[in-house]
C-alpha cells in the first residue's frame, strides 16, 4: 500500500532548470510508461534532455552534474508540467530525489499529482522566482530551506518568500495521509447521492 | 423568486456536488462515467486491492485498450481487429494486467479484437456513453474531448483513477470559468483544428490553467458533433482541464439510437434535462474572449508546444521580433530543435511523415475530408503516409465508404485503431530529426519519437502535404 511521506520542512541544495513550459513528455517520455510500477522512473528522469542518442550522459545537462543527486530541489520555469495527466511525471521526480519544484506557475494536472504524491510545487510570484534562479545561478551549492507551515522559502538565511497552497493538501502532506482515506469517509453522502440519481443509467 | 443565471459549468458542477467545499476541503465531486485505459490504471488497481477495496461502480467504468496498441495490420487480413501482435513484453504485460484488472472488478473492456476497441475519446462518444450534463472522467488528459457534448470532463492522474474506483468520487476545488466566443462564418480550408490551434496561439499554453473554458458563438454552433469534440480536445494544450459546449440539437441527434444512449421514455426524459443545460442568458464568466471565424486561416504548428502556431501562408517566427525578452530564448530553443529558419514561409517546409489520426482527428469526417483531398491523387515521392482510424468502428465505416481504397490507391497505409504515432509508445513513431505533419495534438519535443519534429494540422492541410511533400494550403490546391 502506498503510504504518503509527511512533508513539513526541507532543506538542500537545488538544481536548476530555468526553461519555460517544460512538459511532462520532456519530465518522462511516453515510450517509459508501459510499467505497471510506480517507482524506478528516475533513472529515465528528463531522459531525451539527461542522455545523448547513444545513452550517454550528456555533460551539459544539470542534472548530470556533481551534487545533482543530493538536491531535493528543482527550480524550473513557468508553467511547469503541462502537457499529459501522466502522474509518472511526479514518480519520476521523486524517484530521483526531489521533493519540491519551485517555478512561477505549474500545469494543473501536474500539480495535483504532485500533491498526491508528497512532491511539493512551490508557486513563487515572478519577482520572487526571478530572484531565487539570479541567486542559484551565481551560487550553485547554495542552500534552500522550505517551511510548510509557514509557506515560505528561503535561499541561504536570506529573507524568505511566501507560496501559495490550498489548507487541505497543506495538511495531508503535513501530517502524512493521503487523500483517499477523506473520500471513503464521505461513502454515506456518496450512498445518498445515488439513490437520487435513481433513473441514471448507462 | 428569480434565481441567479448559470453557466452550463455552474449546472452541472452544483448537480454533482456530493459535499460542498468548505474553507479547509475541497468539495466531494460525483463521477458518472469513468473510462479506464491501459497506462494509467495499473497503480490504481494495485492501490485498491492493498487496501481491499472493490470498484464501486463498474457499471459506470469503462475500459479499453488505445495508447501501447500497435497498429500494424496483419499482412493479408482483411478483417479488423487483427493487427500484429504486441511484440513489447513490457507493453503486452500492461495490457494483461488490464484485462485481469477488469475482470476481477466486473468491469466492461473493449479489448484488442473488440469490434467496440478505439482510442478512449474515440469511443466514450461513439457508444453513447458520452451524454450532455455528465461529469467523465478518465487518466488523460484528453479527456476534455468529451466536453462537446456539454459534459464536464476533465483527465486525472493515477492516485485520482484509484479513488474513483474506489468512491465514485473526487475531491476538487471549484475552477474559474473563461467564455471563448467565436462568431461568424469559418472561410474554406478552415476546420475545427485550426479554430482550435488559433485560440491556443491566442492565449498561450498556460493561459486557460485553472479555468474551464467554454466555447461558444455561431461559428461553434455550426460545427457538427466531430468537429466539436476536435475543439474541446485541445483545450488542454491551452492549459485548460476542461473545455465545453452547451449541446443543442446537433447533440441529440448525434446520441440518438447509440448502444448507450437512453431509449424510449428514457430519452424523452433524457431530453427535457439536457435541453435546460445550456448556459443562462445573463450568466457570466470570469473571463471572455471574442474571436472573430472570419479572420482565421489553416493553422500549422512550427514550434515545440500547441501555442507556438501560425496561419499556413505565414512565416517562422523571428525571435528578434519577440517583444517579450522572456519568451524569445524558448522560440530560439524552439527552431534550434526543429531546424527551421526565422523568416522563412511555413508553406513549402518539406516533410517525411503524414500521420492522420489521434483523438483529435481520427473520426469518420476527418477521414472523408483528407480522402476528398487525396482522390485521384498520389503521396509525394520519398514520404510516408499513416491513416489510423480512432475506432474499429471507424474503421469498419470508412471500408463501408471505400475511403481505405481511396488512402491506399494514394500510397498512405490504412492502420488498426489506436493512439499510434501521436504517442510513439506502442511502435509507431518518427525517426530522429524526421519532419512529421500530423493531425495529433502535441508537438512536443520528442512527442512523436526521440528527435521527432512534428508539425500540428488539420486533416485537410495533413492531406494536401501527403501529396505534395511540403507543407501546403490546401486552398491552393486546384
Amino acid at each position: 500500500m502506498y503510504t504518503l511521506e509527511s512533508f513539513r520542512a526541507l532543506t538542500s541544495t537545488a538544481v536548476l532548470l530555468p526553461h519555460d513550459d517544460i512538459d511532462t513528455d520532456q519530465i518522462i517520455p511516453a515510450r517509459f510508461l508501459t510499467t505497471t510500477e510506480r517507482t524506478g522512473l528516475g533513472a529515465h528522469l528528463f531522459a531525451d534532455w539527461r542522455y545523448d542518442r547513444a545513452g550517454q550522459p550528456r555533460r551539459d545537462f544539470p542534472l548530470n552534474a556533481e551534487g545533482a543527486h543530493e538536491a531535493r530541489v528543482l527550480i524550473a520555469g513557468r508553467n511547469f508540467g503541462c502537457g499529459s495527466s501522466r502522474e509518472h511525471a511526479p514518480w519520476a521526480l521523486l524517484d530521483f530525489g526531489f521533493r519540491a519544484v519551485v517555478a512561477p506557475s505549474f500545469g494543473d494536472i501536474f500539480r495535483e499529482n504532485a500533491l498526491k504524491n508528497g512532491l511539493l510545487p512551490v508557486a513563487l510570484a515572478r519577482a520572487d522566482h526571478e530572484m531565487v534562479v539570479y541567486r542559484l545561478a551565481g551560487e550553485p551549492d547554495a542552500v534552500f530551506h522550505i517551511e510548510l507551515e509557514a509557506q515560505t522559502i528561503a535561499v541561504s538565511n536570506e529573507r524568505p518568500f511566501t507560496f501559495p497552497l490550498d489548507p487541505f493538501p497543506k495538511r495531508c502532506l503535513s501530517l502524512g495521509v493521503d487523500q483517499l482515506g477523506y473520500l471513503l469517509d464521505a461513502a454515506g453522502e456518496i450512498d445518498a447521492y445515488e439513490r437520487g440519481q435513481a433513473s441514471f443509467s448507462l | 423568486m428569480n434565481l441567479p443565471p448559470k453557466t452550463l459549468f455552474e449546472k452541472l458542477w452544483s448537480g454533482h456536488v456530493v459535499r460542498p467545499e468548505t474553507e479547509n476541503a475541497p468539495a466531494v465531486l460525483y463521477v458518472d462515467l469513468h473510462l479506464v485505459h491501459e497506462v494509467t490504471s495499473p497503480q490504481a488497481f494495485t492501490e485498491l486491492h492493498a487496501r481491499g477495496l472493490r470498484v464501486r461502480r463498474p457499471d459506470r467504468t469503462v475500459a479499453t485498450m488505445d495508447h501501447s496498441t500497435p497498429t500494424t495490420p496483419r499482412p493479408g487480413a482483411a478483417q479488423s481487429g487483427t493487427a500484429l501482435p504486441v511484440l513489447d513484453a513490457q507493453a503486452a504485460s500492461q495490457l494483461s494486467r488490464l484485462e485481469d484488472n477488469c475482470a476481477e472488478h466486473g468491469i466492461p473492456l473493449y479489448k484488442l479484437g473488440d469490434d467496440r476497441q478505439g482510442i478512449v475519446h474515440v469511443i466514450g462518444p461513439e457508444l453513447g456513453l458520452t451524454q450532455p450534463g455528465m461529469t467523465v472522467v478518465c487518466g488523460d488528459s484528453h479527456t476534455s474531448t468529451h466536453g462537446a457534448f456539454g459534459a464536464l470532463a476533465f483527465g486525472i492522474g493515477t492516485t485520482e483513477v484509484s479513488h474513483v474506483l474506489a468512491t465514485q468520487c473526487l475531491l476538487r476545488a471549484r475552477p474559474r470559468t473563461m467564455e471563448i466566443r467565436i462568431d461568424g462564418s469559418l472561410g474554406r480550408g478552415v476546420t475545427a483544428k485550426d479554430v482550435i490551434l488559433a485560440v491556443i496561439a491566442r492565449i498561450g499554453i498556460g493561459g486557460g490553467a485553472g479555468h474551464v473554458v467554454e466555447y461558444t458563438g455561431s461559428a461553434i454552433r455550426s460545427l457538427d458533433m466531430e468537429a466539436r469534440m476536435t475543439v474541446c480536445n485541445m483545450s488542454i494544450e491551452a492549459g485548460a482541464r476542461a473545455g465545453m459546449i452547451a449541446p443543442d440539437d446537433r447533440t441529440f441527434e448525434y446520441l440518438a439510437g447509440r448502444p448507450h444512449a437512453p431509449a424510449g421514455v428514457g430519452w424523452d426524459r433524457a431530453l427535457e434535462r439536457w435541453r435546460s443545460l445550456p448556459s443562462d442568458a445573463d450568466a457570466t464568466y470570469d473571463r471572455s474572449l471574442t474571436i472573430a471565424a472570419s479572420a482565421l486561416a489553416p493553422m500549422v504548428s512550427y514550434g515545440t508546444n500547441p501555442g507556438m502556431s501560425i496561419p499556413v501562408d505565414g512565416a517562422v517566427p523571428h525571435p528578434r521580433d519577440i517583444t517579450d525578452p522572456e519568451k524569445r530564448p524558448a522560440l530560439e530553443k524552439a527552431l534550434r530543435y526543429m531546424g527551421l529558419e526565422p523568416g522563412r514561409p511555413i508553406a513549402g517546409q518539406h516533410v517525411d511523415i503524414v500521420f492522420l489520426g489521434s483523438c483529435t482527428n481520427s473520426r469518420l469526417s476527418d477521414l472523408r475530408a483528407a480522402a476528398a483531398v487525396m482522390r485521384g491523387r498520389h503521396v509525394a515521392p520519398g514520404v510516408r503516409m499513416l491513416v489510423v482510424p480512432g475506432s474499429q468502428q471507424v474503421k469498419h465505416d470508412a471500408e463501408r465508404e471505400r475511403l481505405d481504397e481511396v488512402f491506399r490507391e494514394c500510397g498512405a497505409e490504412w492502420r488498426e485503431p489506436g493512439c499510434s504515432m501521436c504517442i510513439a509508445m506502442n511502435g509507431d513513431r518518427v525517426d530522429a530529426g524526421q519532419y512529421a505533419l500530423s493531425t495529433s495534438n502535441r508537438n512536443f519535443e520528442g512527442r512523436q519519437g526521440p528527435g521527432a519534429r512534428t508539425f500540428l494540422a488539420s486533416p485537410l492541410t495533413a492531406a494536401a502535404t501527403a501529396v505534395t511533400g511540403v507543407i501546403t494550403d490546401v486552398r491552393t490546391l486546384a
